[in-house]
């Protein structure tokens, strides 16, 4: 149980003490807070003093007395906001005049507490003053990972949406100048790399699109009962060009349909993206195994490869944005970087999950678990 | 004799276009396309300037590159080449002793590098 530390400023020897019994056992808890908070106290008896408390150790809560010998309550109230502690204030007073609760207020008092109270509304009292620090300090945490996620998310980004610019400039700058030779065959290789890279950004910029939708949450879902079997069909048809090329066979267990409330936009792209990884990684002349299974309330999507595989600490990092594994098996293997992160997304709002087996130069093996009503508004229901 | 530079950069193309220039240039060039495989290449031989780019299989492996490279040659210039944009912050200049400490390289260049100004950069440092 997590300890919060109450400072009670009051002149009156018996109101602390009050407040010490009716706090001594007392804890406070939503379902919301993973674990309940009980309060240590400690004790001032002029505003001097609680100042001098608060710059020697960190404190939660004040609770503060407006009155008091030296300086006021409301000059100790004014110290703490220009300060700037992360401490939520309580005012006790027994002439709460509306003046003073609206200065109060203003410089940044929680709110107050009229003298005398009962034990009962001093609880009621810690419970909101309680419950308003713990979700102020967890959205301040929430906003400052946020921030730095998506701070890194933009310079990687840039970096590599930079890169190809970088490399079909230079190339085209050689050729400008006619560096190699007078002849268009001379540039064979580098017209050949400057499309390769081309190709790269457009699938990074269609990834990113699909990221951003599923992130803003904008995009208008269109839930319905979809067969799976029939968008995997589907999906392998796109990819067989891609396939062929490689030379690598996808089977296709072609099962009874399978259905789920979805969106088959949505699972298109997970299964475009299994695929495509599968195909991508695989070996010349290797094989795709697609399953399709349903279960009562989920359906599982497993793609096999017989292609490089990868290490276990690959297997870590795989879901996240940018990452790709880089060894001398993947180098000339262009791919954005997003495509399992988007999977695992949209995993995420099927209620479901992602799962990887994987061995280096045997294969990999990728189970996607999407459960059948995750989204059940607006939706015609499974019977 | 020819003076050598090792070019390490996981970017196929940004490493094919870079030797192509320094070779250009006239230098000879050593190539490695992974921050482990340029450590290797470093442990075993001395080149006379280095091109390092920065993200490569870490984020800021053009700095550990160009920290393991200063401690074994100290004299040997080190320029470290990046696609990284100076607006996201994640740059680090030369600008400050204190970042010249642990980055150690002499020179960062952002890409698309100009040619020429390559050229003049690396004359520059091999005081040609």
């Amino acid at each position: 149980m997590e300890k919060l530390k109450v400072l009670v400023v009051d002149d009156e020897p018996g109101i602390r003490s009050g407040i010490h019994r009716i706090l001594r056992n007392f804890s406070v808890g939503y379902p919301f807070m993973e674990e309940d908070f009980q309060f240590e106290l400690i004790e001032a008896e002029t505003g001097e003093k609680a100042i001098e408390i608060i710059e020697s150790m960190p404190v939660d809560i004040i609770l503060l007395d407006n009155k008091l010998p030296g300086i006021n309550g409301i000059d100790v109230l004014e110290y703490i906001s220009k300060k700037q502690y992360d401490v939520q204030v309580m005012m006790i007073t027994s002439y709460a005049s509306l003046d003073l609760a609206v200065k109060a207020t203003n410089i940044g008092a929680y709110n107050f507490i009229p003298k005398p109270f009962t034990p009962d509304e001093l609880k009621v009292a810690m419970e909101g003053i309680t419950k308003h620090l713990f979700l102020k300090r967890m959205t301040r945490q929430l906003h400052k990972e946020g921030k730095e996620v998506r701070f890194q998310f933009l310079s990687v980004l840039s970096h590599e949406l930079k890169s190809p610019i970088n490399a079909i400039e230079g190339y085209l700058q050689i050729m400008k100048e006619k560096q190699v030779g007078d002849k268009i065959d001379d540039y064979e290789v580098m017209i050949s790399r400057s499309i390769e890279r081309l190709k790269g950004m457009r699938t990074l910029i269609m990834d990113l699109l699909d990221l951003t939708r599923l992130e803003s949450g904008k995009k208008q879902r269109e839930i319905k009962k979809i067969d799976l079997s029939e968008i995997t069909k589907m999906a392998i048809h796109s990819i067989e060009p891609m396939a062929i090329q490689k030379n690598v066979r996808i089977y296709y267990d072609n099962g009874e349909p399978c259905y789920l409330n979805g969106d088959s936009a949505e699972v298109e792209i997970i299964l475009n993206n299994l695929l495509s990884n599968a195909v991508k990684y695989n070996k010349e002349g290797g094989q795709v195994y697609v399953h399709v299974k349903g279960t009562d309330d989920r359906v599982i999507i497993k793609v096999e490869d017989t292609g490089i595989g990868m290490t276990e600490e690959d297997q870590e990092k795989l879901f996240q944005e940018f990452v790709r594994i880089k060894n001398v098996k993947t180098k000339n293997i262009t791919g954005s970087g997003l495509g399992l992160s988007i999977v695992k997304r949209l995993a995420d709002l099927y209620a479901g999950d992602v799962q990887v087996t994987s061995k280096p130069d045997v294969g990999t093996s990728f189970a996607v678990t999407l459960m059948k009503n995750a989204e059940t508004t607006d939706t015609i229901l499974l019977q | 004799m020819t003076k050598k530079v090792l070019i390490v950069d996981d970017d196929p193309d940004s490493l094919s276009l870079l030797k192509f220039h320094v070779e250009g240039f006239g230098f000879e060039t050593i190539t490695a396309d992974s921050q482990k495989e340029g450590e290797e290449i470093i442990r075993q031989m001395k080149p006379d300037l280095a091109i390092f780019d920065l993200m490569m299989e870490n984020k800021d492996s053009g700095f550990i590159l160009s920290y393991k490279f200063k401690k074994i040659y100290p004299d040997v210039p080190v320029i470290i080449a990046t696609a990284v944009t100076a607006e996201t912050g994640m740059i680090f200049g030369l600008d400050t002793e204190e970042e010249k400490n642990w980055i150690k390289a002499d020179l960062y260049l952002e890409k698309g590098i100009r040619p020429d100004q390559l050229h003049r950069e690396i004359n520059k440092l091999l005081q040609l």
